[in-house]
């Protein structure tokens, strides 16, 4: 039992990299990864609400959205699915926002570190591509809480490593036209394709 | 009449959405290993980002800016559900091929950040123009990246045989990179080089 967890944490971390194999989250991925600093603190922030969005549309998925979910209600015949969009995505962002305060008031620390990285998260779509592949994949209640936190760390760990890169390439001297964007979807390119050696493995 | 053609036409080259401005690569790379799908996807973006442009414009003067955000996401997601239920109406096939990346419109930055900056400052028949021009800003790219990738990935366009691939008996032995993640970052990376080499103007210093 525990193998089976273990195997998709590892799963979600490596073999199906969030960032590079699905690339989701692309735009805060390019955007915000110049330094390793501010990449860490955002990694945190998406392993944090990874976490929690996942297993809670989880929860929404199976008792309220999924067809005939709603037989506890007296309402077996109700399919809600087409509403799981809208769903997702407020679930997401009432998250963020109860996260955010919570940090405020409790940990303030933490939310200095992190805050003007979480409302950034509510948009990407990392987040709402992890909700809707567990749906997809018809992930259980405690399959959802591993794949959430695996599946932000993968996302945090290509992050850093391309902050890390990029960060390196201020010393190299970069054609005119390539500077900037250019090299940095060249350089994910090669990542991703390092990345490509866990596919396949079976765990 | 000359800033209709402006906002329709600068998108494509001048203000690319995904060469310049960053916003809606998620989907991009994923969803251009086939044409086809890269048609329907570049038609379900074009489509939710003229709509909710308009809408938004439509009631810019009553959205207090505290709440803007959600009621956007609000418009956006019920555009988004509307193409993603067409989709699964009328091409089947095809939505199960796209997976989530119709529902993924929904966070495309190119939707949110053009009614972020357009649509809540202009009238909704300049919008509205202007969403369709983002639209077919995006969908270039996309196209002419799932052109490479269709083509030396599996020797096709649009599913019709272009070079006989060895496994069928012809000459043409196929990349399979090009079907894989890596090559689009690639292909776009140097789409990039080449519009910036044609304009230098948007060359980034750093």
């Amino acid at each position: 039992m525990l193998e089976h967890y273990l195997s998709l944490f590892l799963k979600s971390v490596f073999i199906e990299n969030l960032a590079l194999s699905f690339f989701l989250g692309m735009c805060t991925y390019l955007a915000v990864s110049k330094k390793v600093e501010t990449a860490v603190g955002l990694g945190i922030a998406v392993v944090v609400v990874q976490a929690i969005t996942i297993p809670v549309n989880n929860l929404l998925y199976t008792h309220v959205l999924k067809d005939g979910a709603l037989a506890w209600a007296g309402l077996p015949d109700v399919d809600l699915t087409f509403l799981g969009l809208v769903v997702y995505i407020g679930v997401i962002a009432a998250m963020v926002q109860i996260l955010e305060m919570t940090l405020d008031k409790f940990v303030p620390a933490l939310y200095n570190a992190l805050g003007i990285f979480l409302p950034l998260i509510t948009v990407n779509c990392a987040i709402l591509g992890g909700s809707l592949l567990m749906v997809e994949r018809n992930y259980n209640f405690a399959e959802s809480v591993v794949y959430g936190v695996g599946s932000g760390a993968g996302w945090a760990l290509a992050i850093i490593g391309l902050a890390g890169i990029r960060e390196k390439m201020k010393y190299s001297n970069v054609p005119a036209g390539l500077r900037g964007l250019g090299i940095t979807f060249i350089t994910v390119g090669l990542m991703a394709m390092a990345f490509m050696l866990f596919s396949g493995i079976q765990l | 009449m000359a800033k209709v053609k402006d906002v329709l036409f600068d998108p494509i080259f001048n203000n690319n959405p995904i060469a310049l401005q960053i916003l809606g690569i998620c989907s991009a790379l994923a969803v251009t290993t086939k044409l086809e799908t890269v048609v329907v996807m570049a038609l379900a973006v074009t489509f939710v980002n003229a709509f909710s442009n308009l809408s938004v414009s439509l009631i810019r003067t009553h959205i207090p800016s505290s709440v803007r955000i959600v009621v956007e996401m609000t418009i956006i997601a019920s555009l988004v559900i509307i193409a993603d239920q067409f989709i699964k109406a009328y091409a089947y096939d095809i939505s199960k091929q796209l997976s989530i990346f119709v529902g993924l419109i929904i966070t495309n930055c190119i939707i949110m950040g053009r009614a972020e900056a357009f649509a809540l400052k202009n009238p909704p028949a300049i919008s509205f123009i202007d969403g369709i021009g983002n639209g077919i800003g995006y969908s270039l790219v996309l196209l002419v990246v799932g052109f490479f990738r269709e083509l030396f990935g599996s020797g096709k366009l649009f599913g019709q045989t272009i070079m006989v691939v060895n496994t069928d008996g012809g000459w043409y032995v196929p990349n399979g990179l090009f079907l894989l993640s890596p090559s689009a970052f690639i292909i776009i990376g140097f789409v990039i080089w080449g519009l910036r080499t044609w304009k230098p103007e948007q060359v980034e210093e750093d």
